[in-house]
Order: structure tokens, then C-alpha cells, then sequence
């Protein structure tokens, strides 16, 4: 659609401009001013410099939580998206199942988080769940309290379990926007079902996927409660994600210069990650 | 109302300051000059000034980061190297 | 069903194809095509499958929640022996724990309404208009969900304090606006686009003014959209902890913050755990059936 040039639409964003700004600009300004500084409370603050920075920047701590939450991204993303576009093509069309299916698989993103932690942390348990208690009855030694490996797959299945239907959602809607004509064309030429998926829907939820991806990066990479709640971040330090550290930082230590130092570097980092994507997604589309 | 919680510091209202001069600069400059001067760089996408200012205080950001991490506290190096990269990326990009 | 190669050799005429295919991957695909052809009759196997996975842990949530503690941690079975109510009957007795589902329904409405009611011209603006920054400021507002919320849970505190309004509803609701308005900006501008704009002119040229353009003609149009971008802020307003626990201490409390006090409290109460879980369910289900047909018949008219 060709947008006219027309300056008078800042006025239709000023609200909503000045309402996030109040919760966004405010708030970030603080903890830039937090991390150059080192505090004891009570309001007083002594210079600190870059010591923060350079601390961060030099801890194994931090770069084995950063590595931690980018396997974390990595297999999810890997897991989730292929796993909803499969789900979303195999989604009725017409009928009674069409909201069944829906209501059923959004009723996961409804849930608060801390309560999907419990019910995971519940489900898992070897003592008195039903997860723990079938793979101990056939034989496999799983306890997510002990084992980092078992630790690390309640976390992703509790991640898929939680937001596949997300992408279900956005990948479906992409899906029924496809007029039939399409297919009707793709069929009187006998196209397979692998090229319709190919030629013809794979590239009509190019725009859905993108918003998929970028929800779904933004929100593993800051993941906290979930895991928080399932696992504590243990054993070990084996399921302790940047945010998890953070809290740990900055509530459990008070450390609030460093932690601020972290949470800039971090929100720098996905920033850049969530731009290049960003920009490679959406870069063809003047050309189309 | 008070807002001494905020913590602020002379060098963060400076850096503050800045960024917020140079939007009202990039706004004064697409009123004098409208439409960005679009254009395909060395990226292979069209970027138009705010996009490259945008790529030059986020990659400057990471500079500076980098320069933290692997030599030393002292960051006017660093920012020389990023007004050198802010240039490129206006002249390049 | 037509021949495999047969379908391959009209795919390969018709459909615009990059590069002519190699040997090696035509016969990959003719495989693929072959398990595909198969598996297509049982298609509804894979949504069932998948829905059993997600209704499991729920079911075992909602079978630890009508169990006595001592039947939870004693036996292990998958319904319950003696099935009770005295879980539920804890919570709705007790004013901290039912008044902890109030304090998140009024916050969650009223961040639902904010959010949609600012997001509504923006969107409008970013899908009619092009202004001085509008690609910026669109990135600027997505860029409102990638700050991690642990560390800005203290400024949070601190901003809301200085204007008092710590320990109320509508704190909690304008902090949740930081990341509902650029998703339901996001949505919406996806419906709003979808619209032509020669609706927009043939309004103008009838004499309608733009309020009452918007109004009366325009939201009816993308009232799908609505509801679409409405049912996002409250399930992310619904679902979120941490700020809210953060700005609130008892009259606003949310029902989520109540468990997790709960817990570390009383020592390991389950079955009331359990319950109180379940009963957080209900209101989103709720949700989700009112705007079932909305989301199937919503999202297609959308580019979303």
C-alpha cells in the first residue's frame, strides 16, 4: 500500500508514545546510571567507572550464562518452529474441530508462569508425579534434581510444552489467509503436497514466522520464572540463565552496580541479534 | 515528587544528552532535507540516515564494549575508534 | 492419486523453480512425497498427539488438586481415591487467596483496555501514514519486549513510589502497557493494513469526520483485529510475575504472587497448590472460548 507523507500522525502515536516511554525510557535511564555506580542502600551512590563493565566482561559467569541462554534459544527455536509449522499444517480447516483445537492449545499460554513451573516441577517430580514416576517405571534414571542433562530436558520440554501453540496460533492464522485459489491452481497442475508447502505456504508465512521467531527469541532469551520455579537454577549452576543470575545478582546480593553493568550488556546483545533478523525478514519486502 | 533515586551522574546526563541531541539533530536534518537519502551500501539492503545512525551508536556501543573487555579501562581510544567507525558507516553504508 | 513422477514432472513445468533440480534431491523429495501420501490419512494424528501432551500435565494438576496431601505424596495414582473439595474450599474461604484472583482480573482488564485504546490510533497511523521516524520508533517499540525484567523490577519500583502509586491496580496495569502496547500495535497495524484505503477516501468524501469514521465505520472493520491484539495483552498481562509482584504488596497483590508466598510459607501445602493453579486456569480458558472464532476467522483477515 502507498502510505501518503503526513507528519499530523505523531499526533495519533503521542499517547500511546508517552505511555511507554513513562515505563520504558525512565526506568532504563536509572539502571544505566545504576551500573557506572556502586551503592550500599539508602539512596547513596559513590563513581565507580567502567569497573563494572570490565568485570562482567571478564567473569566466567557471565559468558557460561550467556552460552547457557544461547543453547537455550538455539534449541527451542529449533524444536519449536518446525514442530508448529508441522502441527498448523496438520490443523483442521472447517468444522467442529477448528475451536476445539485452538481453545485446547492456547490454554498453556494462559497459564501464569510460575504456575507452568509448578505444574513441571510437579509433573517431573520422581516421588509424586506422573512424568518422574512412568520413566522410572520403565527403567530410566531421570531426576531433574540431580542430573544437569535430565535438568536441562524438563526445562526445554516444559518451554515446548508452553509456547509451541504460539507459533500453532500465528502459523495457522498465516495459513487460512491463503485464498483458495492458490491451491485450486497447485492442483490442476498436480503440484505434491512437498511443493505446495515449498512454493505456495511457505512463503505466505514468511511475515507470521518472523513475528514468531522474534517473540519467541525475546522471550527465551530473558526467560526467569519457569525455570526459576522447575529448578532453581540447578543443580549446579547447569540451568542458571542470565535472568536467573540477575535476580541472584541484584535481589539475593544487592550488587546493584554489576548487575546493571550485566543487564545493559545483555540487553545490548539482544538488541543486535533481534535487529539483524529484523532487518534480514523484513529487507525483501520492498522488493515484492 | 522527588527523583534522587534515579542516581543520575554528570558524565550519564552527558551521555544522555547526547543521544538526545543527535535525534533532535537527525529531526532537524530530515526537515531541512526529507526522505533519508535511501540508498543500497555495503550491507545489500537500503538504509536510510536514521538506520545508519542507528548501526553506528549500536556497533560504537559494541566497540566500546570489546575494548573494555580485551584491553583496559581506558575508553578515549575506544571512542576515537568509534567516530572513525560512525564515519565509515555514513560514508559506506 | 496421481503418479509420483508423473506429479513431479508438472510441478517442475509450473511452479517457478530457482534451479532445475538435481537427480539426488528429486529422489528426495519423491520420498518425502511417498511418506507424505501415506501419512496424510491420519493428519489428525498429529494436532491429537500433540493436544494429549498438553492437556497431560494440566490433568495431573487437576488430579493432585481433588486429593488429600496425604494421598498426593503417599500413593501414587492417576485419578483420585477419595476424591475432595477441601482445597478449593481453603481457597475460596480465604480472603487472601480469592482476593489475590480479583486484584489480577481488575489489573488485567484494565491494562487490556489501555492498551488497546492507545494502540488503536498508533496503529492507524503506522498503517495509513508515513511520518519522520516511523520505522525507527516501530523497532524502538519491539525493542520495549527484549529488556530483562529482573533488573528493572528495582527502577520499576522506584519511579511508581515516586508518584504513589505503589500497591495499586493501576500501577500494575500501566507497567504492563510496556510490552502489551507494541504487540498489540504490532497486531493491529497487520489488521489495519489489511483494510483499503479507498474505504478510508470514500468516507471522507461523504462527509464523515475522522472520529466518526474511526468509530463507526473503521473498528467495525477490523473488529476481529481487536479482539485478535485484546486476547494477547491479557494473556501476557495474565501470565506475567515478576513486575507485578514487584509494584504490589497486599491490596493488589496478584493471585500468582499469593502461590509463591504460599508455599515458601506453610511449608509444602500441594493440594491447595494444586487448586489454586487450576482455579488460574479458568479465567484464561474463558478467554479463549469468547474469542475462539475470532482467533480462526480473525488471524485470516489479517496479514497479522
Amino acid at each position: 500500500m502507498n502510505k501518503t507523507w503526513n507528519n499530523k500522525a505523531w499526533f495519533m502515536v503521542l499517547p500511546m508514545l508517552l505511555l511507554v516511554l513513562f515505563s520504558a525510557a525512565i526506568p532504563l535511564m536509572t539502571v544505566v546510571n545504576y551500573s557506572v555506580q556502586d551503592t550500599f542502600g539508602n539512596n547513596v551512590f559513590f563513581w565507580a567507572g567502567t569497573e563494572w563493565y570490565e568485570q562482567i566482561l571478564n567473569s566466567r559467569r557471565f559468558w557460561d550464562a550467556m552460552g547457557r541462554n544461547l543453547a537455550f534459544s538455539f534449541i527451542i527455536l529449533a524444536i519449536e518452529i518446525p514442530l508448529g509449522i508441522l502441527i498448523a499444517l496438520n490443523m483442521p480447516r472447517r468444522g467442529w474441530g477448528v475451536p476445539l483445537c485452538l481453545v485446547l492449545m492456547a490454554l498453556p499460554l494462559l497459564i501464569p508462569w510460575n504456575v507452568v513451573g509448578t505444574i513441571w516441577q510437579v509433573f517431573g517430580r520422581v516421588d509424586i508425579g506422573l512424568l518422574g514416576r512412568v520413566l522410572e517405571g520403565i527403567g530410566i534414571d531421570y531426576n531433574y534434581v540431580r542430573d544437569p542433562l535430565d535438568a536441562w530436558i524438563t526445562v526445554i520440554l516444559m518451554d515446548v510444552w508452553h509456547w509451541t501453540s504460539l507459533v500453532v496460533l500465528l502459523c495457522y492464522a498465516g495459513l487460512v489467509s491463503i485464498p483458495d485459489a492458490y491451491y485450486q491452481a497447485a492442483r490442476i497442475d498436480g503440484a505434491s503436497r512437498f511443493a505446495i508447502f515449498r512454493y505456495i505456504q511457505l512463503p505466505k508465512l514468511r511475515r507470521v514466522l518472523t513475528i514468531a521467531i522474534l517473540l519467541r527469541f525475546m522471550d527465551s532469551f530473558m526467560i526467569y520464572t519457569e525455570p526459576f520455579v522447575v529448578t532453581g537454577g540447578g543443580p549446579g549452576n547447569s540451568t542458571t540463565f542470565l535472568s536467573i543470575d540477575l535476580v541472584k545478582m541484584a535481589v539475593g546480593q544487592f550488587d546493584l552496580g554489576p548487575a546493571a553493568a550485566m543487564s545493559i550488556i545483555y540487553f545490548l546483545i539482544v538488541l543486535l541479534l533481534s535487529w539483524i533478523f529484523y532487518t534480514v525478514m523484513t529487507s525483501h519486502e520492498g522488493e515484492r | 515528587m522527588n527523583f534522587s533515586w534515579m542516581a543520575w551522574t554528570l558524565p550519564t546526563v552527558a551521555f544522555f544528552g547526547t543521544i538526545f541531541l543527535l535525534f533532535v539533530g537527525m529531526s532537524i536534518w530530515e526537515y531541512v532535507s526529507p526522505g533519508g537519502n535511501p540508498r543500497f551500501g555495503i550491507l545489500r539492503f537500503e538504509t536510510t540516515r536514521g538506520d545508519r545512525l542507528f548501526v553506528s551508536l549500536l556497533g560504537s556501543a559494541f566497540i566500546h564494549l570489546a575494548w573494555l573487555g580485551l584491553v583496559g579501562p581506558n575508553l578515549w581510544w575506544a571512542l576515537a575508534i568509534s567516530v572513525v567507525y560512525a564515519i565509515g558507516v555514513f560514508r559506506f553504508v | 492419486m496421481v503418479d509420483a513422477k508423473q506429479t513431479i514432472a508438472a510441478t517442475m513445468r509450473e511452479l517457478p523453480l530457482e534451479k532445475p533440480a538435481d537427480p539426488a534431491q528429486k529422489t528426495q523429495i519423491e520420498r518425502r512425497m511417498r511418506r507424505r501420501g501415506t501419512a496424510s490419512r491420519f493428519w489428525w494424528l498429529v494436532p491429537a498427539l500433540y493436544i494429549i501432551f498438553l492437556m497431560l500435565p494440566i490433568y495431573w494438576l487437576v488430579n493432585m488438586s481433588l486429593k488429600t496431601n496425604s494421598e498426593i505424596t503417599g500413593t501414587f495414582s492417576l485419578w483420585p481415591q477419595q476424591p475432595t473439595i477441601r482445597n478449593y474450599m481453603v481457597i475460596f474461604t480465604d480472603a487472601s487467596w480469592y482476593s489475590g484472583y480479583i486484584n489480577s482480573i481488575i489489573y488485567v482488564v484494565m491494562n487490556t483496555v489501555l492498551s488497546v485504546a492507545v494502540a488503536l490510533p498508533a496503529a492507524y497511523a503506522f498503517s495509513r501514514y508515513r511520518f519522520l521516524g516511523d520505522k525507527h520508533l516501530f523497532f524502538w517499540l519491539l525493542t520495549n519486549r527484549m529488556a530483562p525484567p529482573a533488573v528493572f523490577a528495582l527502577p520499576f519500583f522506584q519511579l511508581y513510589s515516586a508518584f504513589g502509586l505503589i500497591d495499586t491496580h493501576i500501577a500494575v496495569a500501566l507497567a504492563h502497557c510496556l510490552f502489551n502496547v507494541p504487540l498489540a500495535v504490532w497486531i493491529l497495524e497487520g489488521f489495519m493494513s489489511g483494510v483499503p484505503k479507498e474505504i478510508d477516501e470514500t468516507a471522507y468524501i461523504d462527509g464523515y469526520s475522522f472520529p466518526r469514521f474511526f468509530m463507526k465505520i473503521f473498528m467495525p472493520l477490523i473488529a476481529s483485529g481487536i479482539g485478535v491484539a485484546a486476547f494477547f495483552c491479557f494473556m501476557f498481562s495474565w501470565v506475567e510475575l515478576l513486575i507485578a509482584r514487584t509494584l504490589t504488596t497486599t491490596a493488589a497483590k496478584p493471585i500468582a504472587a499469593t502461590m509463591t508466598r504460599t508455599v515458601s510459607a506453610s511449608g509444602l501445602d500441594w493440594g491447595v497448590l494444586a487448586a489454586a493453579g487450576v482455579l488460574t486456569l479458568i479465567p484464561g480458558a474463558l478467554v479463549i472460548w469468547f474469542v475462539r472464532n475470532y482467533i480462526a476467522k480473525g488471524f485470516a483477515l489479517g496479514r497479522v
